[in-house]
């Protein structure tokens, strides 16, 4: 018997079912739930890490974030324009810039933050004592992808947009602020959310630094307590704390990647 | 005093000379077209009077200000020359009223309350007094044309520059914009078109100025250049717009032979 194409594809479609049940059915059915849950879901253990889990390691590492994110995008915004300059060496140092800190791992560039430069100038120090080497160590990184990003959105908001302004008699200063960036800005708004979750992820490397109990954040907090208790529950907490942080971003620049989409 | 004096301009980009030697006025009042083949030169020459093109060679002046003078301050003079662009480029950020509004208060420093004003006057004057609140997305080709235009008269310039202000557009909604275009020429502003409605131009202009090769081939009042032109390359041109389907094998041949 002959198959029509639409019924070999539902056989298909129903086989990819079957299969993907039996194959969940098989894990659970394998997995040692008394072992499992003795591990990794301790109730008293994940009791036990509240309210610090969130007044303190969750709080630290939202701020973290929110500082090394204004760091960067302000500094990457004067790299992008720096990149767009008709300045030759404006250019060339944007560019170098770009290429370093994109090149290096964000774990040497906050060592280099955190001890290589107190050690070269043990008579000053970064002001805001971690806070500070957390926001320029992670900053100085991120701020290298968000130049290119900023540069892209600035490239991509039409030439005519720019001279439009300028044939109005406004200087390119003033059409780069009223007309350019802000078009430029609603561009980059999906990718530079990105760029938030991406930095609250990279927190998770400030413990190098040496945090103490009041600068302390979740994955270091989650270790801590991990290695006070002996159970990796902790971690699992951790984990679905990152999650309440992370899940809503990439809903949101999902959200405005589709209204953008539909605009256009 | 002319309104644009141009004499000698040359415009190089690169080692293509697009422009090469260009000599024109235009005087007050005067509504002058220019037509001419596509990669003729029409918009850069349009683009030269107000610096968006930096000419090679030559001079140019706007009202007795000579803008290819180094010293000149581009901002002031670019503030009493609208231009409308084939793209209308409004700013897709910002309300039709922001659209007209944001030069007044930024270059001009109006107040809130004239600039509306002037807004609403100049909006008006191109029939879209209701889209006031509209982003230009949610407007119709011809109605952001309207709108682009409005947004240049709200600087009351003395002089226009418009590129190609149609050929972006339906053709339904072409008329629309030339009426607003008509009626600035007949309230006596000073224009410069490029464009390729000969019927317009036949209608509205003061004076024709035909293009070719980044040269001025010929030019004079459209019932001359038009009825009876003297150059043989304006009367093909012509030939070729105004009956395109009557345009001949050999003469294909010929055109193609003149490109390559
Ligand atoms: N920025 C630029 N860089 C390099 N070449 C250019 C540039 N602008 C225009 N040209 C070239 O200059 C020539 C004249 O261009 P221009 O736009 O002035 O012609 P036009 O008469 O307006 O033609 P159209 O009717 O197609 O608009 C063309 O060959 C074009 O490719
Ligand atoms: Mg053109």
């Amino acid at each position: 018997m002959k198959l029509s194409p639409r019924r070999r594809r539902r056989i298909a479609r129903v086989a990819g079912y079957v299969v993907f049940g039996l194959a969940i059915l098989a894990v659970v059915g394998a997995a040692d739930w008394a072992r499992l849950s003795e591990a990794f879901f301790r109730r008293d253990v994940a009791t036990g890490m509240f309210p610090e889990a969130i007044t303190i390691a969750l709080r630290n590492t939202i701020l973290y974030t929110l500082m090394a994110f204004v760091f960067g995008l302000t500094l990457g915004l004067v790299l992008a324009l720096m990149r767009l300059s008709s300045v030759l060496p404006y250019r060339w140092f944007a560019t170098a810039y770009i290429e370093l800190f994109r090149g290096l791992p964000a774990l040497l560039v906050l060592f280099m933050v955190g001890y290589g430069v107190p050690l070269a100038f043990p008579d000053r120090e970064i002001p805001g004592g971690v806070y500070g080497s957390v926001t320029v160590g992670l900053g100085l990184t991120a701020a290298a992808y968000m130049a290119e990003t900023i540069r892209a959105g600035i490239q991509a908001v039409p030439k005519g947009q720019l001279e439009a302004a300028r044939t109005l008699g406004m200087s390119h200063t003033r059409a780069m602020i009223s007309i350019v960036l802000p078009q430029a800005f609603r561009i980059v708004i999906p990718p530079l959310t990105n760029e938030i979750i991406l930095l609250t992820k990279d927190t998770s490397l400030v413990y190098v630094l040496g945090v103490t109990s009041t600068t302390i954040e979740l994955t270091k907090f989650a270790g801590d307590t991990l290695n006070t208790l002996v159970n990796p529950t902790p971690l699992v907490v951790a984990g679905l704390l990152y999650l309440v942080i992370t899940l809503p971003l990439s809903q949101l620049v999902r959200g405005l990647e589709r209204r953008a989409g539909r605009e256009r | 005093m002319s309104t644009i004096e141009i004499s000698d301009l040359h415009k190089s980009f690169g080692s293509l000379e697009v422009l090469r030697g260009i000599d024109l006025t235009v005087e007050p009042g005067e509504v002058v077209c220019v037509i001419g083949p596509s990669g003729s030169g029409k918009s850069t020459l349009l683009r030269c009077v107000n610096l968006l093109e930096e000419p090679t060679s030559g001079s140019i002046r706007v009202a007795g200000v000579e803008v290819t003078d180094p010293d000149c301050d581009i901002d002031e003079v670019r503030r009493g020359i609208g231009m409308v662009f084939q793209q209308f480029n409004l700013f897709g950020h910002l309300t039709v009223r922001e659209n007209v509004t944001i030069a007044q208060r930024r270059v001009l420093k109006r107040g809130k309350a004239e600039a509306d004003r002037i807004a609403a006057a100049n909006l008006g004057r191109v029939g879209l007094s209701e889209k006031a609140k509209a982003y230009p997305a949610q407007l119709s080709g011809g109605q952001q044309q309207r709108v682009a235009i409005a947004r240049a008269l709200a600087m009351d310039p003395q002089l226009m520059l418009f590129d190609e202000p149609t050929s972006a557009l339906d053709p339904e909604l072409v008329g629309e914009v030339l009426a607003v275009m008509r009626g600035l020429a007949a309230e006596g502003m000073t224009m410069l078109v490029v464009t390729h409605e000969m019927a317009f131009a036949r209608e509205v202009a003061s004076r024709v100025v035909f293009m070719d090769g980044g040269v001025i081939v010929e030019q004079g009042p459209p019932a001359e250049v038009f009825g009876n032109p003297r150059e043989d390359r304006t009367r093909e041109f012509l030939h070729r717009v105004l009956e395109p389907a009557s345009v001949s094998e050999t003469e294909i041949i010929k055109i193609k032979g003149e490109t390559l």
